[in-house]
């Protein structure tokens, strides 16, 4: 499966990543590679197979809603890379 | 000496938990520089605290069962107050504001955390390479890898800088170090042991475990994790097993599957014999052998790739220097801060796989691949469900190799993927499985067999990996380190 330039670059804008003209390069080519390997799995005939995306059976951590003590603002805050008064601080969204 | 035996050492007085803790301090002020096992060493709470655990014991207190004894804990598992950075420069500032729940149950049973183990960034790879931090080397030959992702945590208990430390696995990354350093290193069963505080890569996959000595040390630190844990939904709510009680019991008539499909032609020819001698000893040991089939190996490492990117690209979204991190000086806008901060934070692997997952959950792509990877995981599941209706436990090699050198499967991802073809399985299927030494090659590194159990049956496990421990007697040939010899 051979993965085109564009379609390298389509994909690093959905997940927000940059990167050179040369690592944009290496990728299409990397990423080639991984998917002819992982088109092994076509072979194999999986019709009537449910999918296993969850390794527990949902329902069963469903627990009571109590109220309890959580993280105060400044634990909270604590790491933010810049924030002011009680809010992460972004740069501007709207011009 | 192990947990156990300090532990001793601690209770009858004739060494103080600050004794103990000073001299794996200067220890790991010797060779941590060689061998780069730790991103942070935190000498001065670590004393304080064994200060305090030596005034308790004085006023007679009792203390729990790692009273005094060292350990280190991987750096994606949070301690609060002392940073946690993944390995990644994104993460470079963090200091968590609360501790995982293992860290939180290892303290209360009285242990002494000495510092926070390297890894491949956010746990991503097989060599412990990947780290924003350097490599770290493996004790046993320090041109070569220690494995991967919880290669610190492996080479420093190897190295006897600690005791025990704790891991994280989601594809072979406790296993895959235990087996290249030379030292039991367990993955438990999905859900077994609580994953709060634990930095997510793949959630469907992740498990944090410990790794000892001895596997009667791993024993000790499972029962201490282990447990459910309201803050984790996906923490099992079953009661838990002593895994200590019996584990010195005989493993007469127990039944041992060997699947063939996991001694391919990829598998190294001295891996091959020394897992054959381990199966002969197994038998001496009054096992039963049943070679069996496991068809839909082979698929493996491209599901388990599909599966934990996919869940990677969704994980690691959260990276936005916004809340926590290191966000990027150049940023004019926000979604230009987005991709300047996490371009510049992820290093090139954890990019990789973003990507991956990314591609693979697009729109067009979602049935081909990711649908298709976990239809393909309920096959290889229904693989072990079916060799565990004629078999007590599975044995296999750990690895396909001995350690490899450093830099040599950089250059190409899909190489360093295969370091995981033995492992990847077990996360695929949630069940327990096990690194134990089982022998050395010509060149003198760690060879490692894997024992595998159906789900929460621990404590069936390690009493087959003690059995073969106490039989092999690994430790005995194991001499000094090469860089102790040099003086």
């Amino acid at each position: 499966m051979k993965i085109t330039l564009d379609e390298v670059r389509r994909i690093a804008a959905l997940a927000h990543l940059d990167f050179s003209n040369k690592e944009y390069e290496e990728l299409a080519s990397q990423l080639s590679d991984i998917l002819d390997y992982i088109e092994a799995l076509k072979e194999l005939d999986t019709s009537g197979v449910n999918p296993t995306s969850h390794q527990t059976e949902s329902g069963e951590a469903l627990r009571e809603d109590e109220v309890r003590p959580s993280l105060s603002e400044a634990e909270v805050l604590a790491n933010a890379p810049e924030h002011g008064g009680a809010h992460f601080k972004v740069p501007k969204v709207i011009g | 000496m192990g947990v156990r035996e300090l532990r001793a050492a601690f209770e009858e007085r004739s060494v103080s938990a600050e004794e103990i803790c000073g001299a794996h301090l200067e220890r790991m002020e010797r060779l941590n520089p060689d061998i780069n096992a730790f991103i942070c060493i935190t000498a001065e709470p670590a004393l304080e605290r064994a200060r305090d655990l030596d005034r308790r014991h004085a006023a007679g207190e009792t203390l729990g069962p790692l009273a005094g004894v060292p350990i280190a804990v991987k750096d994606n598992i949070c301690t609060r107050g002392t940073h946690t950075t993944c390995g990644s420069k994104i993460l470079a500032n963090h200091v968590p504001i609360y501790d995982a729940t293992v860290v939180r149950r290892i303290l209360e049973a009285g242990a002494v955390i000495v510092g926070k183990t390297n890894l491949d960034e956010f746990a991503m790879g097989s060599s412990t390479e990947n780290s924003a931090f350097g490599p770290t080397k493996n004790p046993w030959d320090l041109e070569r890898v220690p494995g991967g992702s919880s290669g610190g945590s492996a080479a420093a208990v190897a190295s006897e800088m600690v005791p025990a430390a704790l891991g994280s696995d989601t594809g072979g990354s406790i296993r895959l170090p235990g087996s290249f350093c030379g030292v039991p290193a367990l993955k438990p069963t999905y859900g077994s042991v609580s994953r709060y505080g634990l930095v997510a890569f793949a959630s469907s996959l992740d498990q944090i475990g410990p790794f000892g000595k001895t596997v009667d040390d791993v024993a000790l630190l499972l029962d201490t994790i282990t447990g459910h844990d309201p803050c984790d939904s996906t923490s099992s709510p079953q009661p838990v097993q002593s895994s200590v009680k019996g584990l010195e019991e005989s493993i007469t008539g127990l039944r041992v599957g060997v699947p063939s499909e996991y001694f391919s032609s990829a598998l190294d020819e001295e891996v091959e014999r020394s897992v054959e001698e381990a199966v002969k000893l197994l038998e001496s040991l009054g096992a039963v052998i049943n070679r069996l089939s496991m068809p839909n190996t082979r698929f493996a490492i491209p599901t388990y790739y599909l599966v934990a990117t996919a869940e990677t690209s969704s994980n690691l979204a959260r990276y936005d220097g916004v809340r926590y991190g290191v966000r990027a000086k150049e940023n004019r806008d926000l979604r230009g801060m987005y991709r300047s901060t996490r371009s510049s934070g992820f290093g090139s692997e954890v990019k990789r796989r973003i990507m991956l997952g990314t591609y693979s959950l697009s729109s067009g792509y979602y049935d081909d691949y990711y649908l298709k990877a976990m239809k393909v995981r309920s096959l290889i599941r229904r693989d072990f469900d079916e060799a565990f209706r004629n078999v007590d436990v599975l044995v296999t090699p750990t690895a396909p190799t001995p350690a490899f050198r450093l830099g040599e499967k950089m250059a190409r991802p899909l190489d360093m993927y295969m370091s995981d073809i033995c492992t990847a399985t077990i996360n695929l299927a949630g069940v327990p499985a096990i690194s134990v030494p089982c022998g050395w090659s010509r060149q003198r590194l760690p060879l490692g067999l894997q024992i595998i159990s159906p789900h929460f049956q621990e404590p069936k496990l390690l009493r087959v990996a003690r059995a073969y421990e106490k039989a092999r007697c690994f430790r005995d040939e194991q001499g000094p380190l090469p860089l102790e010899k040099k003086g």
